[in-house]
């Protein structure tokens, strides 16, 4: 350690890009510290003993021939049991008991004050113990229980294992191959953290909204995208899933997104209950918030921390969901160092590692076998906003190639008040027939089926609909004008899904598929009516309300209520 | 200059060092060398041999070498005679009460002949950003006496809610309408307007409208003209912004700032980003341009625990009235909705010419309601919006085929849609009104409508304010009778 140098002098600063001399033992991505406030900087480039770094804080005042230390290590995030039911910054430094203005330097990642009960597995001292082996739990009120494992880099000889107690952040509770093993432990971000395995993902993530589960359904461990302008209604359907997504954690990362949007949304969580467990849902979510007025370098990192904690739950054996909003708002960030540094531009300025970039990040989804030997899974959800609502932009265009589903949010069905606004025409699921395999062993054979004849009839509706405008509705045979009436029904009556309604904002897989078989047989009933003889301008006179009401006058799980409004409906249709 | 010749220590500075001579000169920037101690985004005073004296920030620091920013654009700066002093501390305006009631240029000095703003304690004007966990969610209405505004697009205490528009349309005026009449029913309020390159023309008809509420001490107007140096433009929302969050957050004050026009500002933080030698992004602006906004856009909010909060209504005019374009593009990623204003509504003559359709307060549901407007708002502007949307399709499809052959019901919307902008949209730009007239007028309008498409009401309200089909026979007729007269609820019942 002789020729290492453990301090150096600042000779540039250009906002965030800070470069730094005399600085030695420093790698590239690792974090270093400049001036009187000690604020921390990624090192990006090392040329000739010059360091060149960007800072995830504002630099103002920041000097020529200022002090740079070394941390000694890439930037990481601190991993332990004090995550569920947190608001963090992009750097997981706590926000909450913060000060009110995150001045420069304000914001320490404080050690925790609390101590939790650690309950240790009945080991033998002496064991070869694996990275991932449960050495103990932490008993508590929140709804996830905690899992201690040997940490990823840690393997060998366990000589000690604490007794069940108290314990607080510094305390080990156990020694395995001479190192100490504490309930805390740092990950580098950008390093996806081991698992034994890739599984295959055959399993839906249920989110409770219909166009997302019947239509274009996520598997647990995939990847999802979500492209949409402003005023699309992106975050409402995000902050849908943070809410019922059926998955043991949540990790939200509002990245560059709106300080009241993120007030709201934690407000929220708060209030509501996790309908399976009763507790509060806000216990099993980790929310990340870098918003936009935030320093924008901490946005980068923020998706790979979230990222890290959504793995450090994965690893216990849990089904993770994260979501990024938005995606682009890291890309832009992105663009913003690259274009500072000197960088070549490529398509609209953004570096030309933005598609590695993207790829590298989506493909950290999966579901594994854990090296423990158990079972997680995170799934990526990532809103993108594309400028202008461009979809050809290169942030867009790019993400698509990587993700497993896309749901398009439509413009037009925003402005016709349709939410959640997610348009079947340009939206993908790759994981249907995997998924609709899944909804058959569950006893929902005619799963696939209705779905298909659903996006059939959505098909035949829009295309009718653009003939409508031309000739009126008058000029179309019986056959499609019951068409296009089925086509409303299913728009308004099953994937419109309103968020506000305490009725109507879950909804069950079984009810799901109630309300999407109820749609179907009215259109067959329809169809037989008109068949029947009856003309179709009669048809659309039928009161059809209860149809379109029954999302939102059963509850949440309440098939059997829908059926019955079905049958009441086929009964006041009569048959021909 | 006590300690002159003396090494100074870092971030300890009393007087500043003055440097003479710049070894270039550009555009907005200077390059001085031989600097010591000088910190990146400090104010410099910059000197020329007139005596005249200009600001400056500093943009880079190398070496021995600072780039400056001269706020006031460097020409008639002759390199070898100006002198620079660098003052250790970001640009920063004193705060406190003394800034209501009066008119300042973008930087925060006197306009209107008074004295210049007192030393107090000084904010930098960039601002720290809120820390997201302490902010308190929206949750109660500011009432901009508009109906449709009010009605349909409710501005609530510590949004951000954008007017979207493009040359030629009222915007300016509707903005210092809004910033005229605006209010928190009773409590505390005030008005922080920005004019951020507003022609002489504009600016002078903005104070006029503006001149009582400025009398009464309650309005703060920060004016930076066309003309004015570009560099002092990027700086003119800072400063409104920093006054508006003292007076929000260590006075308990509501505050509504109006920011305009947006777009100036942008072309300005584009001049500036050319002038540094930037990589351009869309459209030739810089990259950062989402998080520049940002900056100014998130200073609105409210605090857990304090009483005040601040209401930002920026302005900008749509290049080519195109709203991808990205200072529209970027701020509606940003806001909290967005009130569009319309060519096409502005040629029928209705003042103010909003694109309902288009327009969406976000935060809406969140400040009306029971207690706070009506127990119905929510369901009536639901109602009310989804009904247009039925007309404008009605509309279009009377365009292709003729208005005989639509159904009676459609013929019905299109009259809806007439009475909605004659008897709710229209008003003059002096007209205030009060809740409880838009209300009476949005029924009025509804009530065009047969009672069965009133879907989305609960039937309660619609038993206690449906008027009857008021167009059942001659609805036209109807309307036009008891147009813009508030007593019509009266005559009716």
């Amino acid at each position: 350690m002789t020729n290492r140098a453990d301090s150096g002098r600042v000779e540039r600063v250009n906002g965030p890009l800070v470069e730094v001399s005399g600085l030695s033992g420093v790698a590239a991505l690792d974090v270093i510290e400049v001036g009187p406030l000690r604020i921390a900087a990624e090192v990006v480039a090392i040329h000739e003993g010059r360091l060149t770094a960007e800072a995830f804080e504002y630099t103002g005042g920041l000097r020529v021939g200022d002090e740079a230390t070394a941390q000694g290590r890439a930037l990481s995030a601190r991993l332990g049991p004090h995550l569920l039911g947190g608001v963090f910054d992009g750097l997981l430094r706590p926000l909450e008991g913060g000060p009110t203005w995150l001045e420069p330097g304000s914001l320490v990642a404080r050690p925790s004050t609390r101590s939790w009960p650690f309950v240790p597995t009945p080991l033998e001292l002496g064991a070869h113990l694996e990275s991932g082996t449960l050495i103990g739990t932490l008993m508590s009120e929140s709804g996830v229980q905690h899992r201690v494992l040997v940490p990823p880099d840690v393997f060998g000889k366990l000589t000690w294992l604490s007794g069940a107690r108290e314990v607080a952040e510094s305390d080990s509770v156990a020694t395995i191959d001479g190192r100490d093993v504490t309930l805390f432990e740092l990950w580098p971000v950008r390093r996806a953290r081991p698992a034994r395995a890739r599984l295959r993902t055959d399993e839906p993530l249920v989110t409770g909204q219909r166009v997302v589960d019947l239509f274009f359904p996520v598997a647990q461990g995939a990847t999802a995208a979500v492209p949409g302008g402003f005023g699309t209604g992106k975050t409402m359907l995000l902050q849908q899933i943070v809410k019922w997504a059926d998955v043991e954690v949540v990790v939200f990362v509002g990245c560059g997104e709106r300080g009241n949007e993120l007030a709201d949304a934690v407000a929220d969580l708060m209030a509501l209950k996790d309908p399976k467990t009763g507790r509060d849902l806000r216990e099993r979510t980790v929310v990340i918030a870098n918003t936009s007025n935030m320093p924008v370098m901490a946005r980068v990192a923020s998706v790979y921390t979230g990222m890290t904690v959504a793995e450090y739950f994965r690893d216990m054996g849990y089904r993770v969901v994260m979501l990024a909003d938005s995606t682009s708002r890291w890309a832009e960030a992105l663009r913003e160092f690259s274009s500072r540094s000197g960088e070549l531009p490529a398509e609209e300025g953004y570096p030309a590692s933005l598609s590695s970039s993207l790829a590298a990040f989506y493909e950290r989804a999966a579901r594994v076998t854990t090296l423990g030997g158990g079972e997680g899974s995170v799934t990526l959800i990532g809103a993108v906003s594309p400028a202008g609502g461009d979809m050809t932009e290169p942030v867009t265009s790019q993400t698509v190639r990587y993700v497993r589903c896309l749901w398009s949010l439509d413009r037009d069905l925003a402005y016709a008040r349709h939410y959640p606004a997610v348009t079947w025409r340009h939206s993908f699921s790759l994981d249907d027939t995997l998924i609709a395999n899944w909804h058959a062993a569950q006893g929902r054979v005619g799963w696939s089926e209705s779905r298909a004849r659903a996006l059939a009839l959505l098909a035949e509706a829009d295309r009718l609909a653009s003939v409508v405008e031309l000739v009126g509705i008058g000029a179309l045979p019986s056959r499609e004008r019951v068409v296009m009436l089925s086509g409303r029904l299913l728009r308004e009556g099953v994937l419109q899904q309103s968020a506000m309604s305490e009725n109507d904002a879950y909804c069950s897989p079984k009810k799901q598929s109630a309300l999407l078989d109820m749609v179907l047989a009215v259109h067959d009933r329809c169809l037989a009516l008109v068949e029947g003889g009856l003309p179709a301008s009669a048809i659309e006179e039928i009161d059809l309300t209860a149809v379109i009401r029954a999302r939102d006058e059963t509850g949440p799980d309440d098939d059997a209520g829908v059926t019955r409004l079905r049958d009441e409906v086929l009964a006041r249709m009569g048959t021909s | 200059m006590s300690d002159a010749g003396v090494p100074v220590t870092a971030h300890d500075v009393d007087a500043p060092i003055e440097y003479t001579g710049a070894t270039r000169v550009g555009g907005p920037l200077l390059a001085i060398r031989g600097v010591e101690g000088v910190g990146w985004d400090e104010i410099a005073a910059v000197r020329l041999p007139s005596g005249e004296l200009r600001h400056g920030l500093v943009l880079e620091v190398s070496g021995d070498i600072a780039i400056v920013e001269v706020l006031q654009g460097t020409g008639g700066i002759d390199p070898e005679l100006v002198s620079v002093a660098f003052e250790g501390r970001p640009f920063d305006v004193p705060v406190g009460d003394g800034w209501l009631g009066r008119v300042w240029n973008g930087m925060g000095e006197p306009l209107d002949g008074g004295p210049p703003m007192l030393a107090g304690q000084r904010r930098p004007v960039s601002g720290a950003p809120l820390n997201p966990s302490q902010r308190d969610v929206p949750s109660n209405p500011v009432f901009t006496g508009i109906s449709v505004i009010d009605a349909l697009a409710t501005l609530v205490r510590g949004q951000k809610l954008p007017i979207f528009s493009s040359a030629g349309l009222p915007h300016l005026e509707l903005a210092a309408q809004i910033a005229a009449q605006a209010n928190v029913a009773g409590e505390n309020f005030k008005v922080v307007v920005a004019g951020m390159g507003l022609t002489h023309a504009d600016a002078a008809a903005m104070r006029e409208v503006l001149e009582s509420r400025s009398a009464s001490g309650d309005l703060v107007l920060v004016l930076d003209s066309a003309d004015d140096p570009v560099v002092q433009r990027v700086l003119t929302p800072r400063v409104a912004l920093t006054i508006a969050e003292f007076l929000a957050f260590e006075r308990g004050q509501h505050v509504l700032v109006v920011l305009a026009d947006v777009t100036s500002y942008c072309e300005a933080v584009r001049e500036v980003s050319a002038a540094r030698g930037e990589i351009p992004g869309r459209r030739a602006y810089p990259g950062y341009l989402y998080s520049d906004l940002a900056s100014l856009y998130e200073r609105c909010g409210r605090i857990k625990g304090k009483p005040g909060s601040v209401t930002l209504v920026p302005v900008l005019t749509m290049p080519g009235n195109d709203i991808t374009h990205p200072v529209p593009d970027l701020t509606g990623y940003i806001t909290e909705g967005q009130i569009v204003l319309s060519a096409n509504v502005h040629a029928t003559g209705v003042y103010p010419p909003i694109d309902v359709l288009s327009t969406l307060s976000r935060l809406m549901r969140k400040g009306v309601g029971e207690g706070r407007t009506r127990g119905d708002h929510m369901a009536l502007a639901a109602q009310i919006i989804a009904s247009l949307a039925r007309a404008r399709s009605a509309r279009e499809l009377a365009d292709l085929i003729g208005a005989e052959a639509l159904t009676e019901t459609d013929r019905i919307y299109l009259d809806f849609e007439d009475a909605f902008y004659r008897d709710l949209v229209n008003q003059r730009p002096d007209e205030v009104r009060s809740m409880e007239e838009t209300f009476e007028r949005a029924w009025r309008v509804v009530s065009v409508l047969p009672e069965r498409e009133l879907t989305m009401m609960p039937s309660a309200s619609v038993a206690t304010n449906y008027r009857g089909s008021l167009r059942a026979d001659n609805a036209h007729a109807d309307v036009i009778e008891h147009d813009a007269t508030s007593e019509s609820a009266e005559h009716r019942g």
